[in-house]
């Protein structure tokens, strides 16, 4: 059940601009995704993919720019109202609440969701009891989705790194987000498991519906799994469109092999 | 027998007296394990909570108040207190510190130790002022088996079963609620947290609340065994070697550190205190403590640092 391609656009954001210092992260960045779609965000180190992301879920502040998410037009995100608003996302190098199981990891991600008062709660007063096993049961499926039931006691911190990234994912879908930011969800995986995981992007996206925008060096993976890709160089977007049409850039061949002098 | 009734009545009084370091200790622990910052100021807020607590109660008992009444609106008015300084806290000192070093953290709660205690004494006074929540006369059990039978002191099992009671309550909100997930939470990782939208500084205002409302409950059993002076901030110093036998981030150590720090120094100050001229009490606990340092740098119930290279 693939989420219908409507072409409606989830996320906008206009002529952003950051800088840090001296330093200009991003210059005058407009960029879209559309809802249900699978977006890619390419580009060589230091192209300002993960300032772009920062940016969308609020740790960032843009110097200049509009974000537009959901119809609503803002100079700046907060992260609170990103997660709020069901902005979800994975980092490039994990993190987890390091101390915790991987269960109570992913439950964190339930944490908007939460309804019942702290004293019922405490109590396991009937419909906060019930509301806790409704929550575990989302968390469980989750669980099972990602194929780490065997580690789903292990405080996290004892994983080895492949399975750290499964349970970042897996605390970001406990969000039910609508838009998944996924930094890098490949790096440092072997190829097996970048197979798990490029399998676990796809069913996320036709299964949920979920609307997923990616950071990705993998070539082959990006080419595979995206519908449209965004390149960055030096803060600047160069190209943008559909894997093909990326392919065959001239700025991108430019960017990523380097100009003959 | 009569050794053993003494050795028993000695056990049981260090065991008891050692769960009021407990009640001290689990304030330390709280705001470390939610929030990596050690707490220098939770002595200042036990004298802070006692003083607003006892200073009510005085003055609506002396208006004429049945003693009930004083009660709950006294321990009510030092609960607010200790919100409004929980909220002080967190708006003006940690809250625009945040992703400081621990070290840095840990300086500013040194400044806000001193601005406590000033201010503690400032508004409500600096004499030494009598609490009687409890009942502070003693027990004689077990007189059948022991000549004269083993003395226990009232106040000693009230504040035991208080601290069981704050002790249970605490690992089910950190268990099983929302908050105390979110608290664990953002104690390891401030980024991630925000990413799922757990409001930090609001959870730090919680952390800092609960600390204070701990320093609260220590208040009345220490405010009813010494009175509520200002010496009661020298308890924070008492509480360190129950930290660090006990570790750091664990509720159950703070109890089993407090326990063996309670009976050790008594056990030793009756039987090696006579040896040495005794004494032994005040410095003892500080010794265990070094012990264990050399041993299990991460306390007993610490959780294991384990780096991966």
């Amino acid at each position: 059940m693939r989420a219908p391609d409507t072409n409606e656009i989830m996320l906008q954001v206009d002529g952003i601009a950051l800088a840090f210092g001296g330093v200009r992260a991003l210059r005058d960045v407009t960029f879209n995704i559309r809802r249900g779609e699978i977006r890619a965000i390419i580009g060589p180190n230091g192209a300002g993919k993960t300032s772009l992301l920062n940016v969308v879920n609020g740790f960032y502040h843009p110097n200049h720019g509009a974000i537009t998410f959901k119809g609503r037009t803002r100079a700046r995100m907060q992260p609170f109202e990103a997660a709020r608003g069901g902005i979800a996302r994975t980092f490039q190098n994990v993190a987890l609440f390091k101390g915790m199981s991987a269960l109570d990891n992913i439950m964190a991600g339930r944490t908007l969701k939460v309804r019942r008062g702290l004293l019922w709660q405490m109590l396991r007063y009937g419909p906060a009891l019930a509301e806790e096993r409704e929550h575990r049961h989302r968390v469980e499926e989750i669980i099972d989705f990602l194929e780490i039931e065997a580690i789903r006691k292990v405080p996290v911190g004892r994983l080895p790194y492949g399975l750290q990234k499964r349970v970042e994912l897996g605390r970001a879908l406990a969000m039910e987000p609508d838009l998944l930011l996924l930094d890098e969800p490949m790096a440092g995986m072997n190829l097996e498991e970048k197979e798990d995981m490029s399998r676990f992007i796809i069913d996320v996206n036709s299964h949920y519906g979920t609307t997923i925008a990616l950071i990705e060096h993998d070539m082959a993976v990006v080419m595979d799994l995206s519908d449209r890709v965004a390149v960055l160089d030096h803060g600047i977007k160069i190209a943008d469109g559909t894997p093909d049409e990326v392919k065959k850039s001239q700025a991108v061949i430019e960017a990523y092999l380097g100009v003959a002098h | 027998m009569v050794a053993l009734g003494q050795f028993l009545e000695v056990l049981i009084g260090g065991l008891m007296s050692g769960v009021l370091y407990s009640l001290v200790a689990l304030g330390f622990v709280l705001i470390f394990k939610a929030s990596g910052v050690f707490n220098y100021a939770q002595g200042a807020m036990v004298l802070l909570a006692g003083l607003a607590m006892v200073r009510t109660l005085d003055l609506l008992v002396a208006n004429g108040f049945p003693p009930w009444a004083a009660i709950v609106l006294g321990i009510g008015f030092a609960a607010v207190i200790m919100a409004a300084t929980a909220w002080l806290i967190e708006r003006f000192v940690i809250g625009p510190l945040v992703n400081q070093d621990g070290l840095t953290l840990f300086m500013s709660t040194i400044g806000v130790t001193f601005v406590i205690e000033g201010a503690a004494e400032m508004i409500f006074g600096s004499d030494v002022y009598p609490l009687r929540l409890f009942p502070t006369d003693a027990w004689f059990v077990l007189d059948g088996l022991f000549p004269g039978g083993i003395l226990i002191n009232k106040l000693d099992v009230w504040g035991a079963l208080i601290a069981g009671i704050l002790v249970a309550g605490l690992a089910i909100f950190f268990q099983r609620t929302k908050t105390g997930r979110a608290l664990r939470a953002v104690a390891d990782d401030h980024l991630a947290a925000h990413s799922v939208g757990i409001p930090i500084n609001w959870i730090w205002f919680v952390v800092w609340l609960v600390a204070g409302l701990v320093a609260l409950v220590a208040a009345t059993v220490w405010g009813t065994k010494l009175g509520v002076q200002f010496s009661i901030t020298f308890l924070a110093l008492k509480a360190l070697p129950v930290l660090i036998i006990g570790g750091l981030t664990s509720i159950p150590g703070a109890i089993a550190g407090g326990l063996i720090v309670g009976a050790g120094e008594k056990i030793a100050e009756v039987y090696l205190g006579p040896s040495v001229g005794g004494g032994i009490e005040y410095w003892f606990a500080y010794v265990l403590a070094l012990a264990v340092l050399l041993v299990r740098p991460q306390g007993l119930f610490g959780e294991r640092i384990i780096e991966r290279i």
